[in-house]
């Protein structure tokens, strides 16, 4: 039953793709023996515009936008049987919730949620749009509906002062008069689309034009073009997409920009490069329009200089001071937000479902705007609202499919649903990308990758892994015999919450810090890990410090097993975790838990020559992943670019 | 953002008692010739808050704010007033205007407030935690006058025991214990359930409760039909949500919980555990989901409610004008060091005089005072850390230090005042002298008389 242990493959790629991440001193000249493509962010520094311009041969091209291709081939569903049947390879009991017959249940839910959250939707709706918009009358209407029988001694409001113009935009224009100046960045959802459109299609090509053309000199291309007073918006609108880590919100001002195929055309030709953090120019200009207050922190290191890196003391106060300024933001995906920027949410499974269930909440209270189409508005909403989550956090992968997700199924919308349809339609599905890609994928990994347990075993994992939980939890139930060595590291110890939560159901645990490692892996019999994204090369995208775990775990022979659900893959390739990855809070690893009182670092922000490094990912090279458990069996690393081409698509979403 | 704002303006307090009257509620009470109410309306206002409910007790006493609201905030805030009857404490406040909230939280603030701590912050932290109260907490003002030298021995009277005593956990979101200084007599009683799922309470002395809070409106509400017997937001209900956060008794989110089951309902029942159980695992676990989880074993699951703070930064400035001595405290503060807070613009010697005011031959206007619109000074008058508000007349040889003179009064010649507070219509004879006196509105003092520590006020026909 040993999964076979493959040698390492030459074919893909020799060099070992470790780095040595350390503290380089600015000047220092970067260790070339050991990084194999040369890194022009990092040997030329001084001449930051080219390094974004044209593509490097470490820069990776970030994914196409599928969700545009979803539109022009939408294939049925022709997946589902194949699904059940790989499911049948696993167990037998889990297939059905797995497919469950999607129209059938689709129609009843459809039913039933659909009657109230109409009925519901309308009884707010009443009571607010009256609210705002007769102040006088309409409060007390309100409230001599809902009380009909009131215990207190209730006393009447008098309206002693009342907003003259009870429309919504002069007041919003008043809000930006009188003081808040971040309302500005957010405020223009609608005066943007009341604009001729053509215009601005047209604007748009301009600008795409103009930056196809100047391909080297790109940084001041921008600028150039668009009538910088009238539409302050528009270009930061335009510019946006190519910024960000992962480019979903790309699709959705591309699809707001009105169809224009040869645009779109040129744009999968020549894929935007990410935005590259020492760019100056343009890094000015993401800043003007966040919502997020960003200081760059300082003593950055050189290597990961392209990264975003912010001073992370300022960030939540700021944000927090904001509070009533951002009403664009639904306040649920702005409790998302928060969330995200203070790190009560971290972990790619939570934050995922966090956002999701913030963006139902949203879909929920949304509503049509007058003279506009669902499709395009709700699309340019959730990119809004996505944005906001980017500047509290970088998304991760597997976030990015998911908002691809959505989009696209707001895309599929027939246009003959009604609004309250449609709302229902998109909530019950994004209910069902919850349960059937992440927790149904999670309970199929388990039963996968409890066979490969057995008795005596002796199992390492790194951090705390969901999926690794479940299965040590699973396979204790079935009264297997093995004992967890569970290996953690600092800053943020999650190993110790997986290691209190398996000690109390009464598992065999040991538990050790990365450091020792190397010590410990002489007993481990299989390691568990978890990923938060697999790419098509067969890299494993995870916590910083997997890839070592699993470099020991291959050199001292012992079989790599990576937990990770199908919806965290991706089409991407990458080859070392320098190019794409996300810096944390430096001051984290600076400070001592539980040890107020040790403080030798503070202060280090001015230190000049010193600097702190505390990447979130890494990548392991597939070489050392014997197999990689997902919810469509058990794959070694070379297939999954199989899964991504076949299921990765609109088939695995339905 | 789906908040409410109530502000209590209270009434005729007591406290305040030869300052305030009928005419002059506590909320207009003029602090650096600006009524109190309008610190709290003008931050809310920076906000981007609004929509606003003005509870007033007393029937006279709201038809004067709403009268000084509508003529100050036109056009710009809709602000309702509403008039409860005196006395039915704050909690008697909400419950009397408890139709006309919808919102899903509520922020209460006390209309006594001076401060600039960011309102959304607090919202934002009740928000992020899905708390059923967050309270805002801020340093213990320093009480009393800058120089120490006239009222040192007055405040060791007052200070020790004048504050809260406040129980946070080792990460200073959650509230865990509060008592008013005043209830605490000698021994403090913590809930050994609460040290037993936190492991570790810190307890403050030097945090003052600012009265304002974030309340999730259901439980609010919940918990003041429940508990007829509760009279204070801050004596009855916070006390009550904090002793009850472990054993919670609160509806939590009953209606949302309705709706979730309803359109979840084909999803079978072990997905609904598991999401849950993903998202309790997701983070830094807080004790109270430690201790919900710890009792997995037993049938019955423990609820718990969050009750969390935001403790406002210490360059923050949050006072409460409710004693003479804080009215003091915060007109000196707003025309001293917070003086962003005041709206007006400081001249060059750092203190205010209206252009219409009128200065004899050789007065002073020492730093950090204000001179009203109208005012006029005889010669050779001194004025220090002072407020004196609009159409004073003031004769010559006065000195006023650390004190607060109010509209409209006449000051004779040569009187000196001192950590005083004369109110409005109020009439000083000559050669009067007055030391941290409080002089009700429309009083004589005769030519003469010397006071100290007095209270002098009309008798109340």
């Amino acid at each position: 039953m040993d999964p076979p242990r493959r040698a390492p493959r030459t074919i893909i790629d020799p060099v070992p793709k470790f780095r040595q991440v350390g503290f380089f001193a600015p000047g220092a000249p970067p260790e070339r023996s050991q990084s194999g493509p040369p890194d022009p962010t990092h040997s030329s520094p001084p001449i930051p515009n080219t390094s974004a311009a044209s593509l490097s041969p470490v820069m990776i091209p970030p994914p196409r936008h599928l969700s545009d291709n979803l539109i022009i081939h939408a294939r049925p569903s022709v997946a589902s049987p194949r699904r059940a049947e790989s499911i049948n390879v696993g167990g037998s009991n889990c297939d059905a919730p797995v497919s469950p017959a999607p129209s059938s249940s689709y129609s009843s839910r459809f039913a039933v949620g659909g009657d109230r959250s109409f009925f519901d939707g309308k009884g707010n709706n009443v009571g607010k749009v009256v609210a705002s918009s007769f102040p006088r009358g309409g409060f007390d209407l309100t409230a001599m509906k809902v009380n009909a029988n009131v215990v207190v001694p209730a006393s009447e409001l008098t309206t002693v002062s009342v907003v003259n113009d009870s429309l919504g935009i002069p007041e919003k224009e008043k809000a930006n008069k009188g003081g808040g100046s971040a309302g500005e960045v957010k405020d223009h959802p609608n005066s943007k689309q009341q604009k001729p459109k053509p215009t601005k299609a047209e604007r748009r090509a301009l600008q795409e034009a103009q930056r196809a053309a100047k391909a080297a000199a790109k940084g001041e291309g921008n600028k150039a073009s668009g009538p910088t007073t009238s539409v302050n918006a528009k270009p930061a609108k335009a510019v946006k997409p190519a910024q960000k880590v992962d480019n979903t919100a790309v699709a959705a001002s591309e699809k707001k920009g009105g169809d224009c195929p040869p645009e779109k055309d040129r744009k999968k030709d020549a894929p935007q490069p990410r935005m590259q953090y020492d760019d100056q120019s343009r890094v000015e200009k993401a800043k003007r329009r966040s919502v997020v207050k960003q200081t760059e922190a300082r003593n950055r290191v050189e290597l990961f200089r392209h990264l975003p890196q912010y001073e992370h003391g300022s960030q939540l106060p700021d944000l927090e001071a904001k509070f009533f300024d951002l009403y664009p933001v639904h306040p649920a995906v702005y409790k998302v937000g928060l969330q995200y920027l203070s790190g009560d949410i971290s972990g790619g499974n939570d934050r995922c479902i966090a956002m999701l269930q913030a963006f139902q909440e949203a879909i929920k209270d949304y509503k049509v705007p007058p003279e506009k189409s669902l499709g395009r508005d709700l699309t340019a909403k959730i990119s809004s609202y996505v944005s906001f989550l980017i500047e509290c956090r970088p998304l991760s992968i597997s976030m990015g499919n998911a908002i691809r997700f959505i989009k696209s199924q707001i895309a599929k919308l027939p246009l003959t649903l009604s609004e309250s349809e449609a709302k229902t339609s998109l909530q019950s599905d994004i209910e069902r990308f919850i349960s059937e890609k992440i927790i149904l994928a999670n309970k199929v990994i388990v039963k996968h990758a409890v066979t490969k347990i057995r008795d005596g075993d002796v199992l390492l994992t790194y951090g705390s892994s969901l999926a690794v939980e479940m299965i040590l939890l699973h396979a204790h139930e079935l009264g297997k015999q093995f004992r967890v060595v569970i290996v953690d590291s600092r800053p943020k110890l999650r190993g110790q919450h997986l290691l209190r939560r398996l000690v109390e159901k009464g598992l065999n645990c040991t538990y050790t810090h990365i450091n020792a490692v190397s010590y410990i892996m002489h007993e481990v019999t299989r390691v568990f890990l978890g990923a938060a994204s697999v790419l098509s090369n067969g890299t494993v995208y995870s916590r910083v410090g997997t890839a070592s775990v699993a470099m020991v775990a291959h050199a001292s022979r012992v079989p790599v097993i990576v937990c990770c659900e199908a919806y965290k893959f991706h089409e991407r390739v990458q080859l070392d975790s320098i190019c794409s990855n996300e810096l944390g809070d430096p001051d984290v690893i600076s400070n001592v838990p539980g040890r107020e009182d040790v403080k030798y670092l503070d202060g280090w922000a001015n230190i000049e020559n010193l600097q702190l490094l505390n990447l979130i990912y890494d990548a392991m090279p597939s070489d050392y992943v014997s197999m990689i458990v997902t919810d469509y069996g058990m794959v070694p690393p070379t297939s999954v670019p199989v899964i991504v081409r076949e299921y990765g698509r609109e088939q695995v979403w339905i | 953002m789906d908040f409410q704002v109530v502000v209590l303006a209270g009434g005729v307090s007591k406290k305040l008692l030869p300052l305030v009257s009928k005419e002059l509620p506590k909320a207009l009470l003029p602090v650096a010739n600006r009524p109190v109410l309008s610190y709290v309306v003008e931050l809310l206002e920076l906000s981007n808050l609004k929509d606003l409910i003005v509870v007033v007790e007393g029937e006279d006493a709201a038809l004067n704010v709403g009268a000084w609201i509508s003529g100050a905030y036109a056009d710009r805030l809709h602000v309702e007033v509403a008039a409860v009857p005196e006395d039915v404490g704050t909690a008697g406040a909400i419950r009397a205007i408890a139709r006309h909230l919808y919102a899903k939280d509520i922020l209460v603030v006390s209309g006594d407030l001076v401060s600039d701590v960011p309102i959304g912050a607090v919202a934002a932290t009740h928000r992020r935690h899905d708390a059923v109260v967050t309270a805002l907490l801020c340093n213990a003002p320093i009480s009393g006058p800058l120089e120490s030298v006239s009222s040192g021995g007055k405040d060791k009277t007052k200070k020790p025991g004048r504050y809260d005593l406040i129980g946070l956990d080792p990460t200073k979101q959650f509230l865990l214990h509060i008592a008013t200084g005043a209830e605490v007599e000698k021994d403090l009683r913590i809930q050994k359930s609460i040290l037993r799922a936190v492991g570790q309470i810190e307890i403050r002395a030097d945090l003052m409760d600012a009265h304002l809070y974030a309340f999730k409106r259901s439980v609010l509400l919940e918990v003041l039909e429940q508990k007829g017997a509760f009279n204070s937001l801050k004596h009855d209900v916070l006390p009550y949500l904090v002793r009850s956060q472990l054993k919670s008794e609160v509806l939590l989110n009953g209606i949302p919980q309705a709706e979730e089951n309803g359109s979840e309902k084909v999803i079978s029942q072990s997905n609904q555990q598991m999401l849950s159980q993903i998202l309790a695992n997701a983070s830094e676990p807080t004790f109270h989901l430690r201790h919900t989880l710890n009792t997995n074993g037993s049938d019955s699951v423990r609820r718990t409610h969050k009750c969390c703070v935001y403790i406002a930064g210490s360059s923050k400035y949050c006072a409460r004008l409710n004693s003479i001595q804080a009215y003091n405290d915060i007109n000196r503060d707003v025309i001293g060091e917070a003086s962003h807070l005041s709206g007006y613009s400081f001249s060059a010697h750092n203190n205010i005089i209206h252009p219409t005011a009128e200065l004899g031959a050789k007065t002073t206007v020492g730093p950090h005072c204000m001179l009203g619109e109208g005012s006029q000074m005889g010669d050779k008058c001194s004025v220090k850390r002072s407020v004196i508000g609009r159409h004073c007349r003031i004769g010559a040889n006065v000195k006023v230090v650390n004190s607060v003179v109010m509209n409209h009064v006449t000051i004779g010649d040569c009187c000196s005042i001192q950590g005083s507070v004369i109110c409005s219509n109020v009439q000083l004879q000559e050669r009067a002298i007055l030391k941290d006196c409080q002089v009700g509105a429309g009083f004589v003092v005769t030519a003469g008389s010397e006071c100290k520590g007095e209270v002098l006020a009309k008798k109340w026909n």
